[in-house]
């Protein structure tokens, strides 16, 4: 099986599963318990705070531990929301092709009377900054941007944009989910004042995540109960999962820059590749990417198809087709950058991980051109266009 | 747990009757690119008996699977009982579909009954 789903989640690392089921036999007292047993466990917990903070330049105490990358996302524009309304601020600004952990918490804000404005994220999936600048108020409480997106694996000028906030003193969320352990990132180099994560993006376990908050901002619990995670988050600590966290992301992170030059050829190889397929078309930026991402739309042909024979072929990926969504709109990331529904439809994301070799890289392009040749042999859609009673969009 | 029942799997992965047929007297096509789906069928009918039948379809994996089962249902079959044809006994025939994909079995019944309007035109005849 070749795994090109890393964007979905990714396996555990070795080392993440030995800190998970040693700590389930050794460290599993309560943290706050204050006998022995119990401080061991913080303990663990703590230091899996420190190792997390040092890898995104923060420090531990900006850390919180979630279930994972929604409930950060949830946490952290709930709380700006909260900051703002304070002051008679009711105005958030985001873009379209965020994921729905931040857009549905934004319709939510919205429905509570918020003002949301989703910026344009253009042909390549790219945010202006400009436009994020022009698009800040008076009456903004936060900018919230993805560090890059989901589908398209394009990468934000976080910098430029987190610059922008600082100097017009709003509030600046980024989703990081796909970006943290892949892409380096440095929360006060990047201007950045919360941050969202999730550690099955990087080797580690689901439903776990953190969120980073710059030190002085209040947040809003959106648990009530114990004073754990400095009275924010209550419920007891999942010691085990957060720190196969930390060291699934130590990990991951140190071996960024030779992943991030690997994947990279990789990538570039296979875009190459399917490029050669007539009409169809990459989405999103070439090189403002992750590099472990690969996003094309195939015309005349439907996702789901696509993937379920590639699955006969041995290889996992996903599409943005609205048949895999359970929806009638295909993925709202391909209508952002000026997808129409007929291409989205037919779209194939590959998110490849670490282990990739060439000749796999080889294969999955071999297959995807293959299957995609016996979709449209019996399409009517594509009949239509190569008897030019159609006109061809890609 | 598959996402599809191995007859669906099996109907996709082997299509039965793909393709056209060049002297088609009855030519149906539903559904459109925006929603994801379209389903072109073909029939040869003499006789008052659907002789052949072939489709094309744009669509996922449910979607290829009906039209293929829905032709080997009418096949040989006398029109007046391939008009009665309905999406329920293509779903069935396939060992069921998921909720929201028994949409694509509603084409399927659409696209006949459409390629059978279509012969209705082109011959005068009434079923």
């Amino acid at each position: 099986m070749i795994y090109a789903d890393n964007a979905a989640t990714t396996k555990m690392s070795e080392a993440a599963i030995q800190t998970m089921t040693a700590l389930f036999q050794e460290a599993w007292g309560n943290p706050s318990s204050l006998y022995g047993h119990g401080q061991e466990a913080k303990e663990v917990l703590e230091k899996a705070r420190e190792e997390i903070a040092a890898v995104i330049g923060a420090q531990s105490q900006e850390i919180l531990f979630t279930s994972g990358g929604s409930e950060a996302d949830n946490q952290a524009i709930r709380s700006a929301a909260a900051l703002g309304a304070k002051k008679g601020k009711r105005h958030i600004v985001s873009t379209a092709f965020e994921h729905h952990a931040v857009l549905h918490t934004l319709k939510k804000l919205e429905e509570e009377g918020f003002e949301v404005t989703l910026l344009p994220v253009h042909e390549n999936g790219i945010v202006r900054p400009e436009e994020v600048a022009a698009a800040i108020r008076e009456d903004t409480c936060l900018v919230t941007v993805m560090f890059a997106n989901n589908e398209i694996g394009t990468i934000q000028p976080i910098r430029e944009i987190g610059a922008i906030c600082r100097e017009k003193g709003v509030l600046f969320h980024t989703d990081a989910v796909q970006a943290v352990g892949h892409l380096p990132i440095d929360v006060n180099a990047d201007n950045i004042d919360m941050l969202s994560a999730s550690a099955h993006k990087f080797h580690g376990p689901k439903g776990v995540g953190f969120l980073y908050v710059r030190k002085g901002i209040r947040l809003t619990n959106l648990i009530e109960g114990g004073a754990q995670e400095r009275g924010k988050r209550a419920g007891t600590e999942n010691v085990p999962g957060n720190a196969a966290m930390a060291t699934a992301l130590r990990e991951t992170a140190s071996q960024m820059p030779e992943t991030t030059a690997r994947l990279t050829v990789i990538r570039d190889r296979i875009i190459r590749g399917l490029s050669e397929i007539p009409h169809a078309a990459l989405n999103g930026d070439a090189e403002r990417r992750l590099p472990s991402n690969i996003n094309f739309c195939f015309e005349g042909i439907e996702g789901e198809s696509l993937l379920l024979l590639l699955d006969d072929k041995g290889i996992c990926a996903s599409s943005g087709s609205a048949c895999t969504s359970g929806s009638l709109d295909p993925s709202h990331v391909l209508l952002a950058i000026g997808r129409v529904h007929d291409v989205a439809h037919g779209s194939l994301r590959l998110s490849i991980g670490e282990d990739i070799t060439e000749e796999e890289a080889d294969y999955i392009v071999r297959s995807v051109k293959d299957v995609v040749a016996y979709l449209r042999s019996f399409s009517p859609i594509w009949r239509d266009l190569t008897e030019g009673k159609k006109q061809f969009i890609l | 747990m598959a996402l599809y029942s191995e007859k669906v799997m099996d109907h996709f992965r082997n299509p039965r009757n793909v393709g056209v047929i060049e002297d088609a007297n009855g030519i149906g096509e539903v559904g459109n690119a925006k929603c994801g789906d379209i389903m072109k069928m073909y029939l040869k009918i003499e006789d008052d008996v659907v002789q052949d039948v072939k489709f094309e379809t744009f669509g996922c994996g449910s979607a290829i699977a009906s039209s293929s089962m829905a032709t080997e249902l009418i096949k040989g079959k006398p029109v007046s009982e391939v008009m009665k044809l309905t999406n329920k006994a293509v779903a069935e025939a396939l060992d069921g579909l998921p909720a929201y994909k028994m949409h694509c079995s509603v084409l399927a019944e659409e696209a006949i009954h459409s390629a059978l309007e279509d012969y209705q035109k082109r011959t005068g005849k009434s079923i």
